[in-house]
């Protein structure tokens, strides 16, 4: 009886460490990521510029260019594995993405409607974070108008039908605009992309994925309930509509925050918590923190193949998808349950 | 402490059942009865407040169950639902853990004192053994085994189960049986009220319960199994003459008459 509490209580011990790991290893690909680039410095340099001492244009190369889009790519990563591990355990499916009620669709449609607008920059995020989150409440108000007993199933099919009306308009005005300018910017920023990072872009989204991810933090335990499903969450003594708008409110948040920030970047959200489970197991209050470290470590990779690997930036969209797509496939191949 | 007057359970406009009286107390075990959709189930969901009744009334410590909380409901009452597999790979004593869940606080972790619980609570059943193994490679016999450990963590005096034995085979069933029986005779650890619903009649003698049993959404007899379980009541509920024989031991069984009549 003891040796089985004492082993209860010691199991958190080797993913502290884990935790550790991924952290430095997390530092040191940040530390590299500053080095790397068209104007390439050596450790040193990086160590003395990033101190705010050495040559003047390795310190403006590491604090106006590198650093800015180093962070945005740890925001961003963070952001959406984070979602995705979310709505996953909400969804009770392995298999789901943060887009899933729609929140990618909104955000790309209002971001494409300030640039055929010819909005500036802040004024196209705005909307675009705007988009995200109007198309996810709009699910939201029809699904609790519709009358159906299994409520996850409704709000996913809602999804899915707002998710095509927004992209049906994204299509409308991508129609409609300047083939020559808006058009190269519409694909550009429905890619996903940080090339234009700046400090001033990711000041308003920090404050706006932390404040995601703090009910997401607290609500750990009550996540892993929910994922048993509606029924015997509520017979567990969980209040499942409160709770469940609470984590779709907060991941959505999260999502369109980041996705104002980069564009639409998909298949992070869906792959890495996979990544996550598989190192600490399903239990939310492991899995959140370790989707976060592995999603910012992963997006932070991918962004520097982005605007290295090639004399043009790739779009991040297209390398996720290029990296996440087999893995999806080799996942299914794996032969986990889908809906249950 | 659970308690149902003149129920009519139903979904939406739907009715299903009507004039359900029912009540249990700690330590009894009342088993319901019935074919294939006479609304057993439907009257667990209504009696564990997760649907509405469509009239008459649930109380549950002597309160109507429509005016509790979720939290305060599962204070009173665990519900042990048909085994099933969850989406993700969670450990057995995760799962068991869950049943701590009405008893901390909205933004609340499990700590120490429920760990102990839900260790107890699997040894008490014998699965012990299970703490550390992924509860969706379990095989059926032991997730119903983790499930009624998850409804013993949750601590609450009463205990609902759907059908706890099917899908089990022959050893399982009667080691469940026996832990039911255990749970709410077991008087040094606070025997619990059970309510379950079964397919197969013997169950309820075995169990030495208090029968309910239904047809078609309503009451077609109640009170202890020897006086309910008969052969012409069971022929009418089933549809197939059922003699109730004695075995040498004197243990009540019951038959189906396999021989058509042409």
């Amino acid at each position: 009886m003891d040796r089985g509490s004492l082993r209860g209580i010691a199991r958190p011990k080797p993913v502290i460490s884990l935790g550790a790991g991924l952290t430095l290893g997390l530092t040191l690909l940040a530390f590299g990521a500053v080095m790397i680039g068209p104007y390439n410095l050596t450790p040193g340099q990086t160590l003395a510029a990033l101190l705010g001492q050495g040559d003047t244009q390795a310190q403006i190369v590491v604090w106006n260019i590198r650093l800015p889009r180093v962070a945005a790519a740890l925001l961003v990563g963070a952001a959406l594995a984070a979602a995705g591990a979310s709505y996953q355990a909400l969804f009770r499916n392995p298999l789901v993405s943060p887009d899933i009620l729609g929140v990618s669709a909104g955000a790309g449609l209002g971001a494409v409607a300030g640039i055929f607008l010819s909005l500036p920059v802040a004024a196209i995020q705005a909307s675009a974070f705007v988009g995200g989150m109007l198309a996810v409440g709009f699910v939201i108000l029809v699904a609790s108008l519709v009358r159906n007993t299994d409520r996850t199933l409704t709000l996913v099919l809602i999804g899915v039908v707002i998710g095509a009306l927004a992209g049906a308009a994204t299509s409308l005005l991508k129609v409609m605009a300047d083939p020559y300018d808006q058009l190269p910017a519409i694909t550009f920023w429905l890619l996903g992309s940080l090339a234009a990072t700046t400090t001033e872009d990711i000041l308003p989204t920090l404050p706006m994925v932390l404040i995601g991810l703090v009910p997401l933090a607290l609500l750990r335990w009550r996540i892993n309930v929910l994922s048993l499903g509606d029924e015997e969450a509520r017979a567990l003594g969980i209040d499942v509509s409160k709770t469940r708008f609470l984590v779709i409110v907060a991941a959505t948040l999260i999502t369109a925050s980041v996705t104002a920030l980069a564009g639409v970047v998909g298949w992070v959200g869906l792959v890495i918590p996979h990544i996550a489970r598989m190192l600490v197991g399903p239990g939310f209050g492991r899995l959140l923190p370790t989707s976060v470290l592995i999603g910012a470590g992963y997006l932070l990779v991918v962004d520097t193949l982005a605007r290295t690997m090639a004399q043009v930036e790739v779009p991040l969209g297209i390398l996720t998808a290029v990296i996440g797509a087999p893995f999806f496939v080799w996942l299914l191949a794996r032969g986990r349950r889908g809906w249950s | 402490m659970l308690e149902a007057r003149e129920l009519a359970i139903g979904y939406g406009r739907t009715q299903i059942g009507s004039g359900l009286n029912l009540s249990v107390n700690e330590g009894e075990i009342l088993c319901l009865l019935g074919p294939n959709g006479c609304g057993k189930t439907t009257l667990f969901r209504t009696l564990l407040g997760l649907l509405p009744a469509m009239s008459g009334t649930v109380t549950l410590g002597n309160r109507p169950v429509a005016n509790q909380t979720p939290a305060t409901i599962a204070q009173q009452i665990a519900y042990v639902p048909q085994a099933h597999a969850p989406p993700f790979p969670f450990e057995a004593l995760e799962v068991v853990l869950m049943g701590r869940t009405a008893r901390l606080g909205v933004f609340g972790q499990p700590g120490h004192h429920d760990r102990e619980i839900a260790h107890n609570a699997m040894d008490r059943l014998g699965i012990a053994n299970l703490a550390h193994r992924d509860y969706s490679r379990l095989s059926g016999g032991q997730r119903q085994l983790v499930l009624i450990a998850r409804a013993l963590a949750q601590e609450a005096p009463l205990i609902v189960m759907d059908e706890p034995t099917a899908s089990l085979d022959f050893g399982n069933q009667a080691q469940v049986l026996m832990q039911i029986a255990s749970l709410a005779r077991d008087v040094a650890a606070r025997g619990c009220g059970v309510v379950l619903s079964t397919h197969d009649p013997d169950q309820a003698f075995a169990l030495d319960a208090r029968v309910l049993l239904m047809k078609d959404g309503h009451e077609l007899a109640q009170g202890t199994a020897r006086d309910v379980l008969t052969g012409p009541n069971l022929s009418d509920v089933y549809g197939l003459p059922v003699a109730v024989e004695t075995t040498s031991s004197g243990r009540k069984v019951c038959m189906p008459a396999l021989t058509s009549h042409h």
